[in-house]
């Protein structure tokens, strides 16, 4: 991994992003970075703006101001295809899957494989998707039916799969673990630790601290549209990283007695 | 901890050492983001289960399979309460006929319901496109040009098509891009494109239609004879033949699972034996004597003493009807347009997020509604040899019941160009059939009603059993 603070451009920088909505700042000046083979955690209360600011990287909300730099140099993101020409890739909380659409569908969805004059080529994405999938989950085996029919688990799989498959730099997961069990938990998080050794930089979105801490390089913690910091892991605690969240001060303004409100 | 699908995955990225550590493992993994339960074989016994059996190596959709079944037993229960005259050359040409307009404009609205919205406007599109074409043939072009041009009809024709692809811009555009609920922009459309036809001619009935121009419609003349329909159904069926061939061996070279042979093999019997029979029937429809001997007499035909039996041939609507599946089918199936419109049905902000233009697609799906409305329109006229102000009122109702019986579902999502047109002649047998059997007119439409709303309520316990 890349240490931040290193001579070396960030994968991603993002530069004083605001995002409003009719006069309420959704997003307000805030500044992150990911370096090549890192996880930031992304964190905050429900309404803190996480998830605005990842979609203005991942192309699906418009800017009002800011920029955007894909290793060191500045990039125009206004839809989700410019997102994918960096190499963006996004899984989306809801999964963002067409219900009504195969497998190999989905996995091509926009991308589609075509032959010569333009005609859908199913059986070379039903392939593709066969052989990502063979890797990835060797037990998936319904290719030809909606995915509607499909478990939570293989449904995720099938995101994932989209996500990783047209070679992604930077990988943006809002929730990944929201709707899964234990054990599907625990494969994701295997995931993440897979990804970020190929040099994969992931921003990782969560409500969970526990999933944060095991996961995340550096924390950055948002509040009410804006950023409250940026912090390495191992310099924090969980509680410091709760009253980041939840009073907005950085561990070093922090005041025992608030420290021990937490807990009140 | 069971990273070891998951890990393996990473293997797209290079790590193939990784995979091979992994792989033997995976026999013991539980997979817990794959819970595919082994599935206990879900065959009956007895004959039923012979049944369900074909079925499911034919690959054939059930859904589609019970529509056939509908329209077989709606078919042999008229023809015996009718004694007889149903099932007859005569009359189940007349029935294709009836059913090619309605068939049309139905592949087109099965793309907009499956992007959940729906097109009210097409009855009074018709009369207006209709009346358009009237009086460009009857009174615009023939002002310059003379009467009876051999070109009249080509010009006509596509002016339609393209007055069509205009107004289902425009109200596609004010559907994608201003956010009207597509119901309202097209009851506005209902009222507007009506009161526009009348006011274009008047009020006026516009007759009669260039010779050519006619044989759109159908008639006496514009069918395409015995030999040509032999030589149509001979192509269908080596193209049924092949695409099976091709379909089949595309499969195989990537490894796939395919139909057992023995299904396939039925398949390239069974669709080439339905179009031949299917011919073979409509052909035995014969000119009438007088006319035959007309058509003798023009083609230098010697007539034999036991008078002359000259089919028809297939309707040149029905050929259009054909046609118009085909190329709908395949936009809907084979193509991005087509994929990207069941996307959007299924989830529109998914699509959004992959790229896809969702805004321009709908305004292109009520485009290409526009454009088949005009050859509808076009037909229509053709067929009645006139545009009256009352062109095509209440044929919206066919339209979306023609899509809805066809499995379309008015959620979004789902619907088939081939259901559609199912959906088209199961409404036209019926009411066809109620008009031989004499039921009155008012009764006709509480029958199709309720059929409307049975089909529907049967279709979505259908879909509920499947879900669950």
């Amino acid at each position: 991994m890349t240490a931040p603070g290193d001579a070396v451009a960030p994968l991603v920088e993002m530069r004083d992003m605001s995002v409003s909505f009719g006069g309420v700042h959704a997003v307000k000046d805030v500044t992150i970075d990911l370096f090549p083979g890192e996880v930031l955690g992304l964190v905050g209360g429900n309404g803190a703006g996480k998830s605005t600011l990842i979609k203005t990287l991942s192309g699906a909300q418009a800017a009002d101001s800011g920029q955007i730099f894909v290793e060191g140099e500045p990039v125009e993101i206004h839809t989700p295809i410019d997102a994918k020409k960096w190499g963006i890739e996004t899984i989306y909380q809801t999964l963002a899957l067409a219900d009504n659409i195969d497998a190999p569908g989905n996995m091509f969805l926009g991308r589609e494989l075509t032959s010569g004059i333009g005609n859908l080529d199913d059986s070379a994405m039903e392939d593709a998707t066969r052989k990502i999938m063979g890797r990835l989950n060797p037990k998936f085996e319904n290719f030809k039916v909606p995915v509607s029919s499909l478990s939570g688990g293989q449904r995720q799989s099938v995101a994932i799969a989209r996500a990783v498959h047209f070679n992604a730099r930077i990988l943006i997961m809002d929730e990944p673990t929201a709707a899964l069990g234990p054990a599907e938990t625990d494969q994701v998080r295997g995931l993440i630790r897979q990804l970020k050794e190929e040099g994969i930089g992931i921003i990782l979105i969560s409500h969970d601290i526990h999933d944060v801490f095991d996961l995340a390089d550096r924390i950055s913690v948002m509040l009410q549209g804006r950023l409250v910091g940026t912090v390495p892991k191992h310099d924090v605690t969980m509680d410091e990283v709760l009253a980041m969240i939840i009073i907005g001060k950085m561990p070093e303004e922090l005041t025992q007695t608030e420290l021990a409100d937490l807990h009140g | 901890m069971d990273a070891i699908a998951w890990s393996g995955m990473v293997c797209t990225f290079g790590n193939r050492e990784q995979m091979a550590v992994t792989e033997d493992k995976t026999t013991t993994s539980e997979g817990a983001l794959a819970p595919q339960h082994a599935q206990a074989s879900p065959y009956p016994g007895g004959v039923r289960g012979l049944i369900s059996r074909a079925v499911t190596s034919l690959e054939i959709d059930t859904r589609m399979f019970g529509m056939i079944i509908g329209l077989v037993v709606i078919w042999v229960g008229f023809h015996i309460w009718t004694g007889g005259t149903f099932l007859t050359p005569r009359n189940l040409w007349f029935l294709t006929v009836q059913t090619a307009i309605v068939a049309i404009m139905a592949t087109g609205m099965v793309l907009i319901i499956v992007t959940r919205n729906i097109d009210l406007s097409v009855g009074s599109m018709l009369g207006f496109i209709g009346m358009f074409m009237a009086l460009m043939q009857a009174e615009w072009l023939p002002s310059i040009f003379g009467f009876d041009q051999w070109y009249t009809w080509i010009i006509v024709l596509i002016a339609g098509l393209i007055l069509g692809a205009i107004i289902g811009l425009i109200q596609g555009a004010v559907v994608a891009y201003a956010g009207v609920p597509s119901f309202i922009v097209t009851l506005g459309g209902l009222l507007v494109w009506r009161g526009l036809s009348w006011v274009m001619a008047h009020g006026r009935t516009i007759a009669p239609m260039d010779v050519t121009f006619q044989l759109l419609g159908g008639g006496a003349r514009g069918t395409v004879g015995g030999p040509i329909s032999w030589s149509i159904a001979i192509v269908a069926s080596l193209a049924i033949v092949l695409l099976l061939i091709s379909r089949r061996r595309n499969r195989l070279k990537f490894g796939f699972r395919v139909r057992p042979f023995w299904a396939d093999l039925a398949l390239m019997v069974l669709g080439p034996a339905l179009v031949i029979v299917a011919v073979w029937f409509l052909n035995q429809y014969y000119m009438p004597e007088a006319v035959a001997q007309q058509f003798a007499q023009e083609n230098g035909l010697e007539v034999p003493p036991g008078g002359l039996e000259i089919p028809f041939g297939l309707a040149n609507p029905v050929l259009i009807a054909l046609g118009t599946a085909i190329v709908m089918t395949f936009i809907a199936t084979r193509r991005r347009f087509g994929r990207y419109v069941y996307s959007i049905g299924g989830n529109p902000e998914a699509a959004q997020l992959s790229g896809i233009r969702t805004k321009r697609l709908i305004m292109l799906t009520f485009m290409v509604m526009g454009i088949l409305v005009g050859l509808a329109a076009a037909v229509q006229i053709a067929r009645l040899n006139s545009a009256t102000a009352g062109l095509g009122t209440l044929q919206e109702l066919s339209v979306i019941a023609a899509a809805v019986i066809g499995g379309t579902s008015l959620t979004g999502g789902v619907g088939t160009v081939f259901g559609a047109v199912l959906g088209a002649l199961f409404m036209q047998s019926l009411q066809s059939g109620m008009v031989l059997v004499g039921i009155e007119t008012a009764m006709q439409d509480v029958v199709i009603g309720v059929v409307l709303v049975a089909a529907v309520v049967a279709d979505v316990a259908y879909r509920r059993r499947q879900a669950a």
